[in-house]
């Protein structure tokens, strides 16, 4: 506690004290001095100490590091893909058989036990064909649906999700009214009506679109509202940052705002959820195969293969486990990279 | 979006020779659930090429509102934009986006007071400034690679090839605010807002931005509005100062003038807040009482009279008009101007009773002893 001898010393205020000069600008414009001074002097001090470079990373910083679990993920992915992509060569290399025609087999399902025996890597099923050729052109069709039906559902969606987050007001009460009616839809159950309005005919007739072309429709239109919600969230958010206010005083439009402002930065976070939609979408397309209601029958699907093994799967487990066991893997491995991705990602609020 | 230019500034109606800026009795007000918010109530103001115009106040008061508003930045919806903001004589008010996006950018740019949140994270710096290089002066690759050189080195960056290539985080503050000036002077602006432009930045910073600011602006003689609460930035760097409370201007001085001979009792209220070098250690700082008025529901008379220490019946009741100062250019809104004989009065009639007509109480000893030595 200081001696009270300061009490007064407040009343040498520098309003107070330079109030009545009317005519003696010099005493403002000393004022002014000081208070620019005061603030100059500061800066000189420490400026000394600014010769050192903050903006350098340290040399021992630790690096972000993705871990061996997401390489494991990413390398059975990896391997699907490359399978998938391959089969036609492998095809006619010789090294994969036809897989909607029977191999020889002594006694299908072959392999119950052995099953290297038969010189099929993974047996066959019970018409005696190829189970690994039918995973590998089974893989085909799920990954070209899951990729390509959370595609467009990011197109779609992304497009729908940053129009309702930058305009907002009535558009936006519009846009998500009507995701909101489509979430309130059960999406297998929607995903069913649209592939049996789209893909079914009247006998005689040709059907409006290929099964294949009638399940991405469906799936993409499904994820369209998940992904809008989404995208519009992130969009509110970076909308109000002065990034984009600062680009409109330059001049910017505002679809050129959208474009290149928000959504560089809503990409990166989509992205990583894109994955684990991708990862859906194939579970998506196993169940719908598994009903029936995907590629027919005799081209190979993964959910088709489950449900042609579950009939036999007392006497040829691989049957149905095989296939099992591949959707479980792809999947799972979509999500761990997809998780691991997003948190690597997620750059922004960690470091400004 | 159309790209096409629609009688773009350049075009007709522009008077090369009229005042850059002219704003006149510009108002804008806010429809909110609870009534009107009259953030911006009725200012007018001029300022010529080259020239800088501080505009003071504390929080709330209008300030950065008023630069939207002559910018035409605020939002459609529920906001009352009135009076006339005329660029080279042009009043461009009520234009459309489509126009004034050749205004922003090209002829008129701001620099915001958080470089945190101005830079887009996920853009290179090189990026973000050759976007409106592109945009208004349709420059091609090298040439605006050169300009965003140069504009980097110009704004003091060291190493200007280098940061091209880098991101927001990883500048520094104060690098990030000189990224953001260089943005905004791109096109090179005649006019710059300044919205509070240090206030994010270490007080090692502050000066150093304004210093470039007003270099800056010295080169490309530039107008500047330099908006801020703090009366020790605009000191020596501006030539006028308009003091705003409650959404209005109740003094506007040239700068030396304002510090020499203010009228007006809420800058030297403004102005006995700055503490200074010579005071002893814990002195208690001067405060002013109460807090800047309910814009919904303004008070009737003189909207600072609530926490006037000069305060008088009739402060109560009439709201006082723009008052023209002996001195040209200075105008000062208050029934008892500072310095004055009335004034004088006023506040040694204030004295006697303790307390202002609104209640403020007014002592010659500040404190009482006990709290004196506190800090």
């Amino acid at each position: 506690m200081p001696e009270p001898s300061h009490r007064g010393a407040p009343v040498d205020a520098p309003g107070i004290s330079s109030r009545p000069e009317i005519d003696a600008p010099a005493g403002g414009a000393r004022e002014m001095l000081e208070l620019t001074q005061l603030a100059d002097r500061e800066v000189e001090e420490l400026q000394a100490l600014h010769t050192l470079d903050p903006d350098q990373v340290p040399a021992d910083a630790v690096k972000k590091r993705l871990g061996p679990l997401f390489w494991f993920a990413a390398g059975w992915f990896l391997l699907i893909v490359v399978l998938a992509l391959a089969a036609p060569l492998m095809e006619r290399a010789g090294f994969l058989p036809d897989p909607t025609k029977a191999v020889k087999c002594a006694n299908p399902p072959c392999s119950k036990l052995g099953i290297l025996k038969q010189g099929y890597l993974l047996g066959t099923d019970n018409l005696s064909r190829d189970i690994f050729s039918r995973i590998v052109w089974g893989a085909r069709v799920s990954l070209l649906v899951g990729f390509s039906s959370i595609f467009f559902g990011l197109v779609l969606g992304g497009a729908i999700g940053v129009i309702a987050g930058f305009f907002k007001g009535k558009l936006e009460t519009v846009l998500m009214a009507l995701t909101d009616m489509f979430l309130a839809f059960p999406a297998i159950l929607l995903a069913l009506a649209i592939i049996t309005f789209a893909s079914t005919s009247n006998p005689g007739e040709e059907p409006r679109l290929s099964r294949q072309v009638a399940v991405i429709l469906a799936l993409t239109i499904v994820s369209v509202p998940p992904i809008a919600r989404l995208v519009r969230a992130s969009t509110l958010v970076f909308a109000q940052r002065e990034f984009v206010l600062a680009a409109r005083t330059l001049g910017a439009s505002n679809l050129r705002i959208m474009v290149k402002e928000i959504v560089p930065n809503v990409l990166p976070p989509i992205f990583a959820f894109g994955i684990i939609g991708v990862a859906i979408a194939i579970t998506a397309e196993g169940a719908l195969a598994f009903l029936g209601l995907s590629l027919q029958p005799p081209n190979p699907t993964w959910g088709g293969m489950i449900n042609d093994g579950q009939k036999f799967y007392l006497d040829a487990p691989h049957m149905v486990l095989v296939p099992c066991a591949v959707l479980f893997l792809t999947v799972l491995s979509l999500n761990l990279a997809g998780d691991r991705l997003r948190e690597y990602f997620d750059i922004k609020e960690s470091v400004l | 979006m159309s790209r096409k230019v629609i009688g773009g500034p350049t075009g007709t109606g522009r008077d090369p020779n009229a005042k850059l800026l002219r704003v006149v009795d510009i108002k804008t007000h806010f429809r909110t659930e609870k009534g009107t918010v009259r953030a911006v109530d009725g200012v007018s103001f001029t300022l010529d090429r080259g020239r800088t115009l501080g505009v003071v106040g504390e929080s709330g008061s209008g300030k950065t509102i008023l630069s939207r508003s002559i910018m035409g930045l605020l939002p459609k919806r529920n906001v009352v934009r009135q009076g006339h903001v005329y660029y080279e004589g042009t009043d461009i008010i009520g234009l459309p986006d489509e126009e004034m996006r050749h205004v922003w950018g090209s002829e008129m740019a701001m620099v915001f007071q958080d470089p945190m949140t101005s830079l887009n994270p996920v853009k290179k710096i090189g990026k973000q400034i050759t976007e409106s290089l592109f945009l208004h002066l349709h420059m091609d690759k090298q040439d605006a690679h050169d300009t965003a050189l140069a504009l980097l080195s110009s704004v003091g960056i060291p190493e200007p090839e280098q940061r091209l290539n880098e991101y927001p985080h990883q500048l520094s503050g104060g690098m990030r605010q000189r990224v953001v000036i260089a943005i905004a002077l791109a096109c090179g602006p005649k006019l710059l807002f300044a919205d509070e432009p240090t206030t994010a930045l270490d007080v090692t910073v502050q000066a150093q931005i304004l210093n470039l600011l007003q270099q800056l602006q010295r080169e490309r003689h530039m107008a500047m509005i330099l908006v801020t609460h703090d009366l020790g930035v605009v000191a020596g760097r501006t030539d006028e100062i308009a003091v705003m409370y409650a959404g209005k201007v109740v003094e506007h001085a040239p700068t030396p003038v304002l510090f020499s001979n203010m009228k007006m009792p809420y800058t030297e209220a403004l102005l006995s807040s700055i503490p200074k070098l010579d005071y002893p250690s814990h002195t208690r700082l001067e405060v002013i009482p109460g807090r800047p008025p309910d814009l919904i529901n303004p008070p009737r008379g003189c909207r600072f009279a609530p926490r006037c220490k000069y305060a008088q019946e009739r402060c109560l009741n009439e709201e006082p008009p723009l008052i023209a100062a002996e001195t040209p250019g200075h105008m000062f809104r208050c029934w008892f101007p500072v310095g004055s004989p009335e004034g004088e009065e006023a506040l040694s009639r204030n004295l006697a009773a303790g307390a202002s007509a609104s209640g403020v109480p007014v002592t010659d000893v500040p404190m009482p002893a006990s709290l004196a030595g506190r800090s």
